[in-house]
């Protein structure tokens, strides 16, 4: 009777081992889920970038790494890309022209900034991808898929844009996969959504 | 008794191991969103080449998806070649390899290289999977009928009738000076085939 307890003991133990390692290893493994549109973004780490411009154009000091939120501006626009993705090849002249259109607008170009992550691309792959399609905005590298998972795995593109409060608090205005089609239009669409003040 | 504590200690170790055996990990493309095959973890190489670096490259002459034959022999003498071998279209990393190097032409041109693609899959299903992938700089070769005869002559056909993921970076005058039969799951490094490359006019 006794043995037959604790055979009975040990299977609920077995089980209840089990049920908590999936459980933990589902969570490790999938990493965030994709945050939604009026939510905060989720802490997003990369290095700062060695070149000097790159760094000027962020609002960045030092060396090591930052966090997206403190990016000098009032809107991110991050895109998490490939340089393997066809979508995202066809995509970079669009998110280019969206950059020299933010640019061009002198009460834009200080509020607005756009990075780009490679999600599972090394350095090597990040620059072919730059060099490719002669990107001015700032990419980095996401070998190791840290960035892609705190994003829930997103298939690519995927662009998030977050709006940055004056109290250092965020809101992301904009989450979705897949292309922005027009650069005029998003911008338009951005801008309204986060009531972003435009001069004229 | 002891032979039962082991038992449970070593189920329970086998358990972690395979929760937490981390997945291939690759970002999948909004293009091929819903048409792409996921066949698992596969095993990594299946098959062994006999050839060898200093080996003279298996000639052959198959159909481009662009229509006619290629053949190797016609790039002897004037191009260095690299093949590039996938298992099949419509899979997870393979779907992404060849659009990875359609935006690297300039390494090939730089080191006055040709790239050829080939799998065993027929015509009309390369034409639908690369369509997927862009205009493409380089050939794509339809290794199907006699069915892997080309990836069997380089020593990399699978039990399963599909090719591994290899690499084969030929010179010239037609030897081979580089082979990478890749794990399967996962996508070469393209900057080490690069430096290969380069390894060709030192």
């Amino acid at each position: 009777m006794n043995k037959r307890i604790i055979v009975i003991l040990k299977l609920f133990i077995f089980i209840f081992i089990f049920i908590c390692l999936t459980f933990y290893a589902h969570t490790i493994q999938a990493g965030g889920l994709t945050p939604l549109k009026n939510e905060i973004s989720p802490d997003i780490t990369l290095p700062i970038p060695d070149n000097a411009v790159e760094k000027n154009y962020l609002g960045l000091e030092g060396k090591d790494s930052f966090a997206v939120s403190r990016i000098k501006a009032d809107l991110v626009i991050l895109e998490i890309f490939s340089m393997y993705c066809p979508y995202c090849q066809r995509e970079a002249p669009i998110v280019n022209e969206l950059y020299r259109i933010i640019n061009q607008r002198k009460d834009l170009k200080d509020k607005i900034k756009i990075i780009g992550v490679g999600a599972g691309n090394n350095r090597f792959e990040v620059d072919v991808f730059r060099n490719q399609y002669n990107i001015q905005f700032p990419l980095f590298s996401d070998e190791s898929f840290f960035v892609h998972k705190a994003l829930g795995e997103v298939r690519t593109p995927y662009f998030i844009v977050i709006k940055m409060n004056a109290d250092g608090s965020n809101r992301i205005i904009y989450s979705k996969v897949g292309s922005i089609h027009d650069a005029n239009e998003f911008l338009d669409a951005i801008l309204k959504e986060s009531g972003l003040k435009q001069d004229g | 008794m002891l032979l039962k504590k082991r038992l449970f200690s070593k189920t329970l170790l086998l358990l972690v191991a395979v929760l937490f055996s981390a997945p291939v990990a690759y970002s999948a493309s909004e293009q091929f969103k819903g048409k792409i095959y996921n066949p698992g973890a596969l095993k990594p190489v299946d098959s062994r080449t006999t050839l060898k670096i200093g080996s003279k490259a298996p000639d052959f002459s198959l159909p481009s998806v662009s229509g006619g034959k290629v053949s190797l022999g016609q790039y002897l003498g004037k191009k260095n070649i690299v093949i590039s071998f996938v298992p099949a279209a419509w899979t997870p990393v393979c779907s992404d390899q060849w659009p990875g190097y359609n935006i690297a032409k300039s390494f090939f041109d730089n080191n006055n290289a040709i790239l050829i693609g080939i799998t065993v899959d027929n015509i009309p299903t390369l034409f639908a999977w690369t369509r997927e992938m862009g205009e493409l700089w380089f050939p794509v070769l339809s290794d199907f009928w006699p069915h892997g005869a080309v990836a069997e002559r380089y020593g990399i056909l699978r039990s399963d009738g599909v090719s591994e993921r290899a690499l084969f970076v030929i010179d010239k005058k037609g030897i081979i000076r580089y082979i990478d039969v890749h794990d399967i799951n996962k996508r070469p490094n393209l900057e080490t085939l690069v430096k290969e490359l380069e390894n060709l006019n030192k």
